[in-house]
C-alpha cells in the first residue's frame, strides 16, 4: 500500500522527447531577452511596453512563500525563455514538420482535421509556439475567433488589447509578472454575442525542449449570451532537471455568458525520489463581469513535481455564478497546493466548490480556498466541500479554507472530510476477484466521480484512465 | 471440494481456530452454528485469505489445490465466495462497474473473453430477477446508503453473478426481517446446483427453515465439537448449545 504512486517514472507514458529542429534563445533573462522575444514575434509597440513594465515589476518582486510547498531555489538565469520548432509556417499541415505531427499523434492528439475527434478544435502548442490550430475556418463562419495568442495579437489587436491583463494584471503576483514579461504563445478565443460555440475548443500544451520554460497565456472571452466549453491538456518529457511552467489563463464572461474551462494536467511529476519534474506555477482567474454570467473551472491535476494553482472567479455581475471542481492527485514526492478563490461582488451571486484531494506515497497535497463576500453583495450563497483521501501513511493532506463574509445576508456552507482507503474496502474487492491495484483505481475513481462527471465525455474517460494509470504498478 | 485438516489460526498471537476439520463435497449444504466468539467468522476470513489472521497449522485444499498458498483474489477466481456479515460501502462506484470488473477478472482468470457491455447488462438483469433484487439497486453505488436487508440481498446478487463453486455465507441472516430472510434463502436455494456447495454460518436455526442443510456443525472455542444432520439444528433450537458445551468443557477438564 505504501508504495502506491511511488514508482511513477516507469508509468509516465508521455515521457518521450522529439528530435525537432529548434530555434532557441540562449539561457537567461534580461531586458534584452524580453525585447528579443517581442521582436521575434513582430509585436506592436504597446505589447513590448507591456512586457518591459512587467519585467521591471518582476525584478522588484519576491517569490511567494506562503504556500504549503517546499520549493527549491529556481535559477531564472538557467532557463531558456524562447524555444520554437524551426518550420512554423502554419498555412497548411503539409508545411508542419512531420516529426511534430507524429509527436502529437503519439500524445493522442491528431492534428489532421479528418482524424480529429469530431467536435473538438485543437490549438497545439509546443514549447514556446502554437504549431497548429484546427477547425479555424469553420469556427470563423460563426464569428468565433480561435487561434494562437501571437496570431491574435496580429489579426485582432483591438480585441486583445481590450481584454488582455484585465483579470490578471502583471502586478498580481510574482509568476504573473514573469509570464507577462516573457510569455511566448498560448490560445486566444473570442465568442461573439449570442453565439453558442458548437464544438469543444482545446489547447494542448507540450514542453519538449530541455531547459526550457513554458510561459503561455490563454485568454477566453464570451460576449453577451455566448457559450463556450474549453479544454486544456498538457504533458512533458521525462527529464532529470526541473522545468518551469508559469502560465496565465484569463476568462471574461459578459451578461448571460457561460464559460466552462476544463483541465487535465499531466506534466511530468519527477521520478520516485523527486528528481526532475515540472514546476507548475499558474495563475488562472475568471471574471464574471456580466449579470447572470457563469464560469466553471474543472481540473484534474495528476502531474507536476510542484503545483501552485488557484483557478478563481471574481463574481462581479449580479446573480453571477462561479464553480470550481477539482481532483488533485499526488504521489511519490509530488507537492500540490491548489484551490480556488470566489470573490463575491455582485448581488445574489453564487458559487460552488468541490475539491477532492488524493494523496499517496510521500506526497503533500493542500487545498487552499477563499470565499470572500464584499459588503455590498446581498444574498450571496456559497457551498464548499473539500475532501481528502489518503493512501498509505507517509503522505499529507492539508486544508486551508478562509471565509470572509462582509455582508450578513450571505449563506456560506463548508463541509470537509478526510478518509483513508480502508483495508476492508480492499479486502471486499479482492474477495470478488479484483486485484488490489484495480481496487485502488476503482475506489479512487469513485471518490472523484462527482468532479469527473463535470468533464466533457472524452476528457472524463481520459481522466479516469489517467487516475488509474498513475496508480499502476504502485501497489506492493 | 473443500478439505480442511487440523486448521489452526491466530490473530495477534491469540489462537482462535484450534484445529478445524471439515470436508465439503459438491452439491452439499453445510451449516456451521455456535455461540458468539466461537470462531465462526474467523473461519470464513481465514478461508478467504484475510491477512490479519495467521495460519499456524493444518491444511486446506480446494478442488485439489492448496488454498492457503493463494492470494485473496486468486481464491475468489478459483470459485470461493464470501457473503459478508458487514458488506462495506464503496462510495461513487456503481454496482454495475464493480460487478463488471469482478466478473471479467474471473473470466480472464479462466481464459475467457471479457463480456461485452450488452452481454453484461443482460446477465445483470437475469441474475437480479433470480434473487428478486430491485434493478435500481444495481445502478447505485456499492452498498452506499443500502439498508441492512438490501446489503445482504446484494451479497446474494453478487453470488449469483459470480457463480462460485463454494459460497460461504457469514451470518447472512443477522439483522434481517422475515421477508428479507425468505428472499435471501430462496436466492441461495435457487442457486444451488449439483456442482457447487454452500457453507452457511449462522447463529440461529431460523435461516435453516429456508435453507435446508445436509450437515450441521457446532463450532465452539475454535473446534468443531459436534456434527450431525439437519435434525441437529432443530435440537439446538430446542435445547440451546449448553448441553454440547457442557459435555465438551467437562471432557476438556478431565
Amino acid at each position: 500500500m505504501d508504495d502506491i504512486l511511488n514508482n511513477r517514472d516507469s508509468e509516465y507514458k508521455y515521457g518521450f522527447t522529439t528530435e525537432i529542429e529548434m530555434e532557441e534563445f540562449p539561457k537567461g533573462l534580461s531586458e534584452d531577452v524580453v525585447r528579443l522575444i517581442s521582436a521575434r514575434k513582430e509585436e506592436p509597440e504597446w505589447l513590448l511596453d507591456f512586457r518591459l513594465k512587467a519585467f521591471r515589476m518582476w525584478q522588484g518582486m519576491k517569490m511567494p512563500d506562503w504556500a504549503h510547498l517546499n520549493v527549491p531555489a529556481i535559477d531564472f538565469q538557467d532557463i531558456t525563455y524562447y524555444a520554437a520548432p524551426k518550420k512554423r509556417d502554419k498555412k497548411s499541415l503539409d508545411e508542419v514538420d512531420p516529426e511534430l505531427l507524429k509527436t502529437f499523434d503519439k500524445l493522442g492528439i491528431p492534428l489532421e482535421e479528418q482524424k480529429v475527434l469530431s467536435g473538438v478544435a485543437v490549438d497545439a502548442v509546443i514549447d514556446s509556439v502554437s504549431v497548429k490550430t484546427t477547425f479555424r475556418e469553420e469556427l470563423s463562419k460563426l464569428g468565433i475567433v480561435f487561434c494562437s495568442f501571437s496570431e491574435a495579437v496580429k489579426e485582432y489587436p483591438d480585441l486583445v488589447r481590450k481584454y488582455m491583463a484585465k483579470v490578471v494584471p502583471p502586478s498580481d503576483n510574482y509568476f504573473a509578472a514573469l509570464n507577462s514579461a516573457v510569455f511566448s504563445d498560448g490560445s486566444f478565443c473570442y465568442v461573439p454575442e449570442g453565439v453558442r460555440c458548437p464544438m469543444e475548443l482545446s489547447t494542448y500544451f507540450r514542453i519538449n525542449a530541455a531547459g526550457t520554460g513554458q510561459f503561455e497565456r490563454t485568454l477566453i472571452v464570451a460576449d453577451k449570451g455566448a457559450y463556450v466549453s474549453y479544454l486544456e491538456g498538457c504533458t512533458a518529457p521525462m527529464r532529470d532537471e526541473n522545468q518551469l511552467h508559469a502560465a496565465i489563463v484569463e476568462i471574461i464572461a459578459e451578461d448571460d455568458a457561460e464559460v466552462k474551462y476544463s483541465t487535465v494536467q499531466n506534466w511530468y511529476p519527477g521520478d520516485k525520489d523527486g528528481k526532475g519534474g515540472v514546476f507548475n506555477f499558474v495563475t488562472k482567474r475568471g471574471l464574471c463581469r456580466g449579470h447572470r454570467s457563469k464560469i466553471s473551472w474543472t481540473q484534474v491535476e495528476t502531474g507536476s513535481a510542484i503545483t501552485w494553482k488557484y483557478p478563481s472567479c471574481i463574481l462581479q455581475g449580479d446573480e453571477s455564478y462561479g464553480e470550481f471542481y477539482s481532483v488533485a492527485m499526488t504521489g511519490g514526492r509530488q507537492q500540490a497546493d491548489t484551490g480556488t478563490k470566489m470573490i463575491h461582488i455582485g448581488r445574489g451571486s453564487r458559487s460552488r466548490i468541490v475539491s477532492k484531494g488524493i494523496s499517496a506515497g510521500f506526497s503533500q497535497n493542500s487545498y487552499r480556498g477563499m470565499v470572500k463576500v464584499m459588503p455590498k453583495a446581498e444574498g450571496v450563497r456559497n457551498y464548499s466541500q473539500c475532501d481528502s483521501l489518503l493512501i498509505g501513511s507517509d503522505c499529507g493532506a492539508h486544508t486551508f479554507p478562509v471565509i470572509e463574509a462582509g455582508n450578513g445576508s450571505a449563506v456560506i456552507e463548508h463541509e470537509a472530510t478526510t478518509s483513508k482507503i480502508g483495508e476492508d474496502q480492499l479486502f471486499y474487492c479482492n474477495q470478488r476477484g479484483i486485484s488490489t491495484e484495480d481496487a485502488v483505481g476503482l475506489i479512487v475513481n469513485g471518490y472523484a466521480r462527482e468532479v469527473l462527471s463535470k468533464l466533457p465525455m472524452e476528457f472524463a474517460v481520459e481522466a479516469q484512465k489517467l487516475l488509474a494509470i498513475n496508480l499502476e504498478g504502485s501497489v506492493g | 471440494m473443500l478439505e480442511i485438516k487440523n486448521l489452526r489460526a491466530s490473530v495477534e498471537d491469540k489462537e482462535i481456530l484450534k484445529g478445524i476439520n471439515l470436508s465439503v463435497k459438491a452439491g452439499e449444504v453445510h451449516a456451521i452454528m455456535g455461540p458468539n466468539g466461537s470462531g465462526k467468522s474467523t473461519l470464513a476470513s481465514v478461508l478467504a485469505g484475510r491477512d490479519k489472521f495467521t495460519v499456524t497449522g493444518g491444511s486446506v485444499t480446494f478442488e485439489g489445490k492448496n488454498l492457503l498458498d493463494m492470494t485473496v483474489e486468486r481464491r475468489a477466481c478459483e470459485g470461493l465466495f464470501i457473503g459478508f456479515q458487514y458488506p462495506v460501502e464503496i462510495p461513487g462506484v456503481s454496482m454495475a462497474s464493480f460487478m463488471k470488473l469482478a466478473v471479467n477478472e474471473k473470466r480472464k482468470y479462466n481464459g475467457l473473453e471479457p463480456l461485452s457491455a450488452g452481454e453484461f447488462l443482460k446477465l445483470m438483469r437475469t441474475k437480479s430477477e433470480i434473487v428478486e433484487i430491485d434493478s435500481k439497486l444495481t445502478s447505485r453505488s456499492v452498498n452506499e446508503g443500502f439498508s441492512g436487508g438490501e446489503k445482504k440481498r446484494n451479497e446474494i446478487f453478487q453470488m449469483a453473478m459470480l457463480e462460485p463453486k463454494l459460497a460461504i455465507l457469514d451470518e447472512t441472516d443477522s439483522g434481517l426481517d422475515i421477508d428479507a430472510l425468505r428472499v435471501v434463502a430462496t436466492g441461495v436455494t435457487k442457486l444451488k446446483r449439483p456442482d457447487n456447495a454452500t457453507i452457511v454460518i449462522t447463529h440461529y436455526q431460523r435461516l435453516l427453515d429456508y435453507i435446508v442443510p445436509d450437515y450441521v456443525h457446532v463450532l465452539y472455542k475454535g473446534r468443531i465439537i459436534h456434527s450431525g444432520t439437519k435434525e441437529l439444528a432443530l435440537e439446538l433450537e430446542e435445547r440451546g448449545y449448553d448441553w454440547l458445551i457442557k459435555d465438551y468443557d467437562d471432557e476438556q477438564d478431565r
